[in-house]
């Protein structure tokens, strides 16, 4: 009974506590970057290799903008838009060329897509590590933290993104096209959709997505060129344990991931904590390969 | 032997005739150069037998490669007087365990699914390799002395460059002359036959998942083989070559070069080190050659996907 009191005593509650807060702060921004991804993949059928070099991008152009304006909302509006614009082009050139010919293919070319900008970033920003003053400088108490506000918004704020972004697939007219095309890609066609221009539009929208993540999390951990990688990965993982194109299963995986390298934090150091999601993802291709989440058809 | 038999040994002859003499008239750097991108042509080739042969694209060949390395740097540092023999061997004994381990996970997946988890398994041992500082060094990597070139009881001498030139020459070969083999023995038909439709390859009766994870093997142990050599070329073991980077440069070789020919990853190879020397020599070292090289890879993908060699792809594999 002493064992087992000792423990419970053990466990250092308000760290567990801390770390639950940190881990969803960290999991909606992951969730964000990577319901972009799996909208791609789910509607085109493309790996992009090229999200966490969207995301770099996207914090970069926050920064810059930050430093000339000193305003980030501006920062927030005027990445997305751009990135948004650059992934439209990206999709355009190089990877309309590749519709109806091996999926591998795409994933080589945003591979290649991704080595441009990496390389970009690292020659025109150098290895320094950037960062944004919080917008929103108060704190309340946890514990013995300050614990930022700003981090609360930016949690709240990308459950606002996906959140608008589910109505607008649910009702929008634009969104309405998008389920169309992945539903039926030949049929959506024949009704009249523009599909090639759809593929365009959900590229740039998750291009955007991912480069309002982007802005969002420099504050919290600095802007540097080869953060991309770090990203993709967690959000592959999250995507493959969610269940590749499924939402709500992307979201939940975000968050039970995040959790669990936050929680596996306290006791390893943070990029040891990394595997803890590999393993994750081991498990669930042995067990569950459909994805943790995944509603059984 | 037949016409195409003679036409095809005959250029091999050529092409190892100019291998071999090469360091002899070569300048010390681009002596040293050729030496390089032989090493990276048999990492590149390793990854073929995957990419061209079986139809799996491999994004973690870096794994492979570093845990060679640091299976030699272990040999070399553990067993003195340090012996090449020794660190080959475990330096194999290291990319096989580690190719046992992806290939048996890895595996249960196709197309993008196996990409991306190879990519997650070597980020894996990057990990361990970066932050287990008190055995691999961590981020500082290990140092050791090159071992001599040694047959027991016959001869023992010091590595020069030319011979050092001339031996990793002797491994390539001899692994290209290998994997050639298993590509055209009735197991790499198989492994073609999966690459053209899995599907019907199970349905004739082959266990798929038993031949993908002796092919990984197979290809992470010659990967490894690469590491060995780079390791003793270099005499370091550094956790930077275990990063994605080495992975990512293993498939531009495979594309540039030609991915089915065995031979065009390392032609790629040559392509790929050439335009990054030319270009740091015209633009100066600072210069990011990544981003034409990425340029050029995008449009040999779109335009040219069967790469440099494609056009010799039947032929080179008659």
């Amino acid at each position: 009974m002493d064992a087992v009191i000792g423990l419970i005593q053990a466990i250092p509650i308000d760290l567990l506590i801390i770390q639950t807060v940190n881990g969803i702060v960290t999991g909606m921004i992951l969730a964000l970057v990577a319901s972009g991804l799996t909208l791609i993949f789910g509607i085109m059928d493309v790996v992009n290799f090229a999200h966490g070099e969207l995301f770099m991008l996207g914090a970069y152009l926050g920064v810059i903008v930050v430093a000339t304006t000193g305003n980030f909302w501006l920062g927030l509006i005027v990445s997305s838009v751009v990135v948004a614009v650059l992934g439209a082009a990206l999709q355009v050139v190089t990877l309309r060329p590749l519709i109806g010919r091996d999926p591998l293919n795409t994933i080589l070319v945003t591979f290649g897509i991704s080595l441009i900008l990496q390389n970009y970033a690292l020659w025109q920003f150098g290895t320094v590590t950037r960062k944004i003053t919080e917008p929103i400088s108060s704190y309340f108490t946890l514990f013995y933290l300050q614990y930022p506000w700003y981090r609360i918004v930016v949690t709240v704020l990308s459950a606002v993104i996906i959140g608008g972004f589910w109505l607008f697939l649910k009702y929008g007219k634009f969104g309405v096209w998008i389920r169309a095309t992945t539903q039926d890609r030949v049929m959506a066609q024949a009704m009249g959709i523009p599909v090639p221009w759809v593929f365009t539009g959900v590229f740039a929208l998750g291009a955007a997505m991912a480069a309002a993540s982007g802005v969002l999390f420099a504050p919290l951990g600095g802007v540097a060129p080869t953060m991309g990688l770090d990203w993709v990965l967690k959000a592959f993982i999250v995507v493959v344990v969610g269940g590749m194109g499924n939402l709500g299963g992307s979201i939940l995986a975000a968050i039970f991931i995040s959790l669990l390298e936050a929680y596996a934090s306290i006791w390893v150091n943070p990029s040891q904590a990394v595997i803890v999601s590999f393993v994750v993802l081991i498990l669930t291709l042995l067990f569950r390969p459909t994805g943790l989440f995944a509603t059984p058809k | 032997m037949t016409r195409h038999n003679k036409i095809y040994w005959a250029g091999f002859a050529v092409v190892m005739a100019v291998l071999i003499i090469a360091p002899l008239v070569l300048p010390a750097f681009w002596g040293r150069f050729l030496t390089e991108v032989l090493i990276w042509g048999l990492l590149a080739m390793s990854s073929d037998l995957l990419i061209g042969y079986t139809g799996m694209v491999s994004f973690g060949h870096s794994a492979f490669f570093g845990l060679g390395m640091y299976g030699a740097a272990a040999a070399l540092l553990l067993v003195s007087p340090p012996n090449l023999w020794l660190a080959i061997g475990f330096g194999l004994v290291g990319a096989a365990g580690a190719a046992l381990f992806v290939a048996y996970f890895s595996t249960r997946l196709r197309d993008i699914y196996f990409a991306i988890t190879t990519l997650i398994f070597s980020q894996i041992f990057y990990v361990i390799i970066f932050t287990w500082t008190a055995v691999t060094g961590g981020e500082n990597g290990l140092i050791f002395t090159r071992p001599h070139f040694s047959i027991p009881l016959l001869y023992d001498a010091r590595f020069t460059p030319t011979m050092m030139h001339w031996f990793v020459l002797a491994v390539v070969t001899a692994s290209y002359l290998f994997l050639r083999r298993v590509t055209q023995s009735p197991f790499g038909m198989v492994l073609q036959s999966i690459r053209e439709n899995e599907g019907r390859t199970r349905a004739i009766g082959y266990p798929v998942q038993r031949y993908k994870i002796v092919s990984v093997m197979l290809s992470g142990i010659f990967a490894g083989l690469a590491g060995v050599l780079y390791a003793i070329q270099n005499q370091f073991a550094a956790p930077d070559f275990v990063y994605f980077v080495t992975s990512g440069d293993t498939v531009i070789f495979n594309v540039l070069g030609g991915i089915g020919t065995l031979v065009g990853p390392i032609v790629g190879a040559g392509f790929f080190q050439l335009l990054r020397e030319l270009m740091s020599r015209i633009f100066g070292d600072q210069f990011p050659y990544l981003i034409p090289v990425g340029f050029i890879f995008i449009a040999m993908i779109i335009f040219l996907p069967q790469g440099l060699l494609g056009f010799a792809r039947r032929w080179l594999n008659k």
